[in-house]
């Protein structure tokens, strides 16, 4: 089938265009949805480590006191999930994942990046995708602690791709030479993920 | 927790969760949107309805699967939601879905109070191995509200292939009235009622005779809104069920 057929007497909500909205979202407005798998961990911050490894020149593990003391940066903006809803306005403060990067020199041969979540969860990511300012680790969200459901104490945030990319519980980022497709990306979800070109399933 | 701390060697986490999905989705199939033509409406409490459709390419599904619809209005602008399969895997050329009216829903809304029979929607899927069922490992099944969709699938599949892996449905819902199915669930349920009869939520008591000596490994798959899925995983948990063995699909 090509384009979409018309459906017999649907009108749709009232609606404004809204630039911001990718194709086939909605606005979820003061909703914020709660989309995992798993059982949420119970995770305390003293508990919480993070690594990067893989194609680097010095990996790398970071205690919460560590990456706290790292310098901070805030996104605020838009966020997209692949079942439809999007959220506008969203602020979360975290270190941008360059910092985190910087500091293992990776390999020029690396091309992609496995984030892991403590609970095993996986997503896959182009290194290009994560890098120049478009990736965080979070740890707050609206000057609050990032709530446990949410990812909570710390989220992998890459606000321009689909939300199952921005891996809860985040622990670990291994650095690749290739592509090798996370949990949702096994299950038949895009490698990337792109809200703009409706990247939802394989295939898109 | 302690983090490995060999140079390159794989990150272990301290669960195995991620495990591959049941199934191998195709994606072939997820990817393309496919015409389904409604044939029939039933009732099945005062603000759920389940809808069947003809859909003749179809590739079948596993109970626990869900998929995509799209509705399109007239200028053009869409709305898609995902919902659960209700149908068991082999109702060849037809698919069900269970929807609540939700106040204010743009696509239960549509679903609800315009659509009719004959008329067409489109559906894209069947996605996600991972909440599968295919009737493998013993199943240990808990739901609430809408959630009880998709593991309706997996009781219809185990009794029409009469499959002797044991398989018991845990349905919470507020009153008898508002119980999706009522009339189709056999000894393998326990309804829970949380505003009649018992008055309360499901609890550790309920679940605890699954747990007991000689008990079946469970496969666990909870299904519901948010507040439900982490008050029954939680249970799950504390009654010693591993985590990597539960499956959870949210509503939102
Ligand atoms: C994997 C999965 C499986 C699912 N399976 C099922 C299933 O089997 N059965 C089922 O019933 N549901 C299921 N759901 C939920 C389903 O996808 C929809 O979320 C649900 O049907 C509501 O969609 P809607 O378009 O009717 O409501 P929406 O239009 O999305 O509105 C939802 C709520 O928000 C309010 N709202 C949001 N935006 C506005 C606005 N602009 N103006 C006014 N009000 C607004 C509405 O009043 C309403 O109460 C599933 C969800 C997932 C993720």
């Amino acid at each position: 089938m090509t384009g979409p057929q018309a459906t017999r007497g649907f009108v749709g909500r009232p609606r404004v265009h809204d630039p911001g909205l990718p194709p086939g979202q909605y606005d979820a407005r003061d909703d914020w949805p709660v989309l995992s798998a798993e059982v949420t961990p119970a995770l305390s911050t003293g508990d919480w480590t993070f690594r990067v490894d893989g194609l680097v020149a010095e990996p790398r593990t970071w205690t919460w006191d560590e990456a706290q003391a790292l310098p901070a940066s805030a996104y605020e903006g838009d966020i997209h999930c692949v079942t439809t809803w999007s959220k506008f306005g969203m602020r979360f403060g975290g270190v941008s994942l360059d910092v985190f990067l910087d500091a293992v020199r990776p390999d020029p041969s690396a091309t992609h990046v496995v984030a892991y979540s403590y609970t095993g969860y996986t997503t896959n990511l182009p290194l290009a995708d994560v890098t120049g300012g478009r990736a965080w680790v979070a740890f707050r969200h609206e000057d609050a602690p990032l709530p446990s459901e949410h990812g909570g104490p710390a989220r992998l945030l890459v606000p321009h791709l689909y939300f199952w990319k921005s891996a809860k519980w985040l622990t670990g980022l291994r650095l690749l030479d290739h592509d090798e497709p996370g949990f949702w990306e096994q299950n038949g979800y895009h490698a990337r993920g792109n809200p703009w070109e409706e990247q939802r399933y394989a295939g898109d | 927790m302690q983090v490995t701390d060999r140079a390159t060697g794989p990150f272990d986490p301290p669960t195995a969760f991620a495990v591959p999905g049941r199934i191998a989705v195709s994606n072939r199939a997820a990817a393309v949107w496919q015409r389904a033509v409604l044939t029939e409406v039933r009732r099945e409490t005062p603000t759920v309805s389940t809808f069947r459709f003809a859909v003749p390419g179809w590739q079948g599904h596993l109970a626990g699967q869900h998929l995509m619809l799209r509705l399109t209005a007239a200028d053009g602008y869409t709305a898609q939601r995902h919902y659960s399969l209700a149908s068991p895997p082999d109702d060849s050329g037809h698919i069900e879905l269970t929807l609540a009216h939700a106040e204010g829903g743009e696509v239960s809304g549509h679903l609800h109070t315009v659509a009719r029979v004959g008329d067409a929607v489109e559906v894209r899927g069947p996605l996600s191995g991972f909440f599968a069922w295919p009737g493998d490992r013993p199943a240990l099944l808990l739901g609430a509200g809408s959630g009880v969709v998709p593991l309706m699938s997996m009781v219809r599949h185990h009794r029409s292939h009469r499959l002797a892996v044991p398989l018991r449905l845990f349905v919470s819902a507020r009153t008898r009235e508002d119980l999706i199915y009522a009339g189709a669930y056999g000894e393998e349920t326990t309804p829970v009622l949380t505003r009649e009869g018992e008055r309360r939520r499901l609890a550790p008591d309920h679940l605890a005779p699954c747990f007991g000596v000689g008990a079946p490994a469970w496969e666990a798959y909870v299904c519901g809104s948010n507040a439900f899925a982490e008050h029954a995983s939680r249970m799950l948990v504390d009654l010693g069920q591993p985590v990597e063995r539960i499956r959870i699909e949210r509503f939102g």
